[in-house]
């Protein structure tokens, strides 16, 4: 198969999430006996082609143009679709961040294709590739292959791939993408920072989360003290976003943000079903929680029952003496 | 302003999945179905543009006749207008196929603004939004926070990892509601006995000019192959002993054991 995977850049540089996108495209192309092939679109972005080279792009479609600055589903879309058919692609990759879930469909509805959203695994049987996918928030999993012969899209869930080191030539290609500001009939005007410069809980590989038992947003430093020291994200319970001690963007569930971190600490939150939906793919979780018999002990690898408010700050210092010992 | 809201008829978050014996389906018989959460926001903001700027909400959703309820949810918070979009020929279309049944039913009924759920929970595709406003040609922005008007044209908030973009669209438009956007009320008695007095459209494959190829089973682009519930996880340990030496022993398994550190 040939493989076209889309390189999200943002100010320049490379998300973590593309390069794992296009780990999986080499080792998809490898797999199928095909080949694969890196589109990034920017403004003054040529450079970026070489370190997808180093991940195993064949070839680089380039889309360097002055209408990509901001970004644009519109131009965006236009571009993709135009390097997914110059390249003849049977498949395109994408990450399932926050771009690449605006942009697939609108690539794939404009070249007709089927999409499977939110990837977590993939192998390849008898040369066509099965994809796995969580469906009610990660209560069931579907696995799904392409109709043959038909074209089709993938978005891949961040921080569940690795990226690995396979150096191809990653040979650019620049891009006749054929975008006029005609066609621009949405962009971004301005991007506002959240404050406090802490991850987002879909990109943070650690997750620290609190609940109800925070018992309000004068509580939340102490988690966000031990998140900086692991150097993770604050997350949270509906019943803790729906208070207003934190932004919804930190809501954890089948109603928030569905993560698969490496590790997952829930301090004071009960592990009501729709939480659970949203973390119980986390390789190691940690319950903090005063009663034994709250829910969350049932998914946790490890569990304190106790206190948050003594626990979490021990923790914080004990997570901070390790570092400092390197 | 006339605005079009795409509602999904869906399973609650309550629901508790279980997997048919073949595994090529999921048994939802003691699923409790209601309105799909983010289609709530995307009703609510709808009556509430109508109530500042006047025009008409037509609620549509492709389902089968159980799906009416869902379109009564909406008729009873406020919408004018309903259509079921229902055929046989509809039945195991993925994202791409509901689409096109959506867009085509768009084409018919003049609008300003389509409003969709960020996502529908179940089948979690976060794709139908989009496809729609694709397949129409008028622009889209997903995950839509804050919605203001400037002239012909959107200012939306849409979140993004670590913060919010404004992306300004001009109409008509597509946006995708994302929780933060409206607080949805609750349909009023008189909401309620009004809505049953509506009428609900009915549109088919033909009433909507559509080749059966392109929706349904034989449009899509996937195949199943499997469903399965998620491996149970190994079973955890709980900690004993002082407070203290529970977190010395936590911190030493997470680094040592768990290598999560
Ligand atoms: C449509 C719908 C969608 C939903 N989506 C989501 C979703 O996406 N995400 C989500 O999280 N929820 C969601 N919910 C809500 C969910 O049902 C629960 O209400 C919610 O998760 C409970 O949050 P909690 O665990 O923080 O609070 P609670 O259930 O009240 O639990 C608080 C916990 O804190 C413990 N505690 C209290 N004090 C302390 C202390 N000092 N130290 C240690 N532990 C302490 C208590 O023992 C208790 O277990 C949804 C609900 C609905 C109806
Ligand atoms: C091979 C395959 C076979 C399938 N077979 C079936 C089947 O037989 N029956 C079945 O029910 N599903 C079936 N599905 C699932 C169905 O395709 C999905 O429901 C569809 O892809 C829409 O995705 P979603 O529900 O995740 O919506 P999302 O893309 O997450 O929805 C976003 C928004 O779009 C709007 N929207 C989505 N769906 C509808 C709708 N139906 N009516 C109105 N507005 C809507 C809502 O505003 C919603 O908030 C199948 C999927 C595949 C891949």
């Amino acid at each position: 198969m040939k493989i076209l995977v889309f390189a999200e850049q943002r100010d320049g540089k490379l998300k973590k999430a593309s390069l794992e996108a296009m780990s999986v495209g080499r080792e998809l192309a490898d797999a199928t006996g095909g080949e694969a092939a890196a589109v990034v679109v920017g403004q003054g972005i040529s450079g970026l082609a070489a370190e997808l080279g180093k991940v195993g792009a064949d070839k680089v479609f380039v889309g360097d143009d002055a209408l990509f600055a901001a970004y644009s589903n519109d131009a965006f879309g236009l571009a993709v679709g135009k390097a997914a058919q110059a390249y003849g692609a049977d498949c395109i990759l994408f990450s399932a961040t926050a771009m690449g879930k605006d942009l697939a469909p609108k690539v794939t509805a404009r070249l007709g294709m089927g999409l499977l959203s939110d990837v977590t695994a993939y192998s390849v049987e008898g040369g066509s590739p099965l994809f796995r996918r969580p469906i009610y928030a990660g209560k069931a999993f579907a696995t799904l292959t392409p109709v043959p012969g038909k074209p089709f899209a993938v978005t891949l869930r961040p921080n569940v791939f690795p990226v690995a080191d396979k150096a191809k030539a990653g040979e650019v290609v620049p891009l006749d993408h054929g975008v006029t500001p005609g066609d621009i009939k949405s962009v971004v005007q301005q991007i506002l920072t959240a404050q406090g410069g802490l991850l987002d809980v879909a990109e943070a590989n650690i997750i620290v989360s609190g609940g109800r038992g925070m018992k309000g947003p004068e509580n939340f430093p102490i988690l966000e003290a031990l998140a900086k020291a692991l150097g993770g994200a604050v997350g949270a319970s509906r019943a803790a976003v729906d208070s207003g001690w934190i932004g919804h963007e930190h809501q954890v569930g089948q109603t928030g943000k569905v993560v698969s971190p490496g590790l997952y600490i829930a301090c004071g939150i009960s592990g009501a079903i729709q939480h659970l939906a949203g973390m119980s793919s986390s390789k190691v979780i940690v319950a903090v929680n005063k009663d034994p018999e709250a829910p969350i002990f049932k998914v946790a690898t490890y569990g304190i029952v106790g206190d948050l408010f003594e626990v979490v700050p021990l923790m914080t210092k004990a997570v901070e003496e390790l570092k400092a010992k390197g | 302003m006339n605005v079009l809201v795409c509602v999904k008829h869906v399973p609650d978050t309550e629901t508790r999945v279980k997997v048919k014996p073949d595994g090529m389906g999921l048994d939802l018989a003691e699923a409790n179905w209601v309105i799909n959460p983010y289609d709530e926001f995307a009703v609510e903001e709808g009556i509430r543009l109508k109530e500042k700027l006047g025009g008409e909400v037509t609620a549509l959703t492709v389902g089968d006749e159980e799906a009416t309820k869902t379109l009564r949810q909406a008729l009873a918070m406020g919408a004018d207008k309903a259509v079921l979009l229902t055929d046989a020929a509809f039945q195991g279309g993925d994202a791409l196929g509901i689409a096109r049944v959506l867009a085509a039913a768009a084409r018919k009924i003049p609008f300003d603004l389509i409003l969709c759920g960020k996502h529908a929970v179940g089948e979690d595709n976060q794709q139908v939004g989009t496809l729609v406003a694709q397949l129409l040609d008028v622009p889209c922005v997903t995950v839509v926070t804050g919605l203001e008007f400037d002239g012909q044209a959107a200012i939306c908030k849409r979140e993004i990892e670590g913060g919010t973009e404004v992306v300004k669209a001009s109409l008509p438009a597509l946006i995708t509601c994302q929780k933060g956007l409206n607080e949805p009320r609750y349909p009023s008695l008189k909401g309620i006995m009004a809505a049953k007095k509506k009428e609900v459209l009915k549109w088919g494959l033909a009433d909507l000019g559509l080749e059966a190829s392109t929706v349904g089973a034989t449009g899509a682009g996937f195949q199943l192959r499997k469903l399965e519930l998620p491996p149970p996880r190994p079973e955890g340990k709980v900690l004993a002993g002082e407070i203290p030496d529970q977190v010395k022993e936590l911190v030493r398994l997470l680094r040592e054991e768990a290598k999560a550190l």
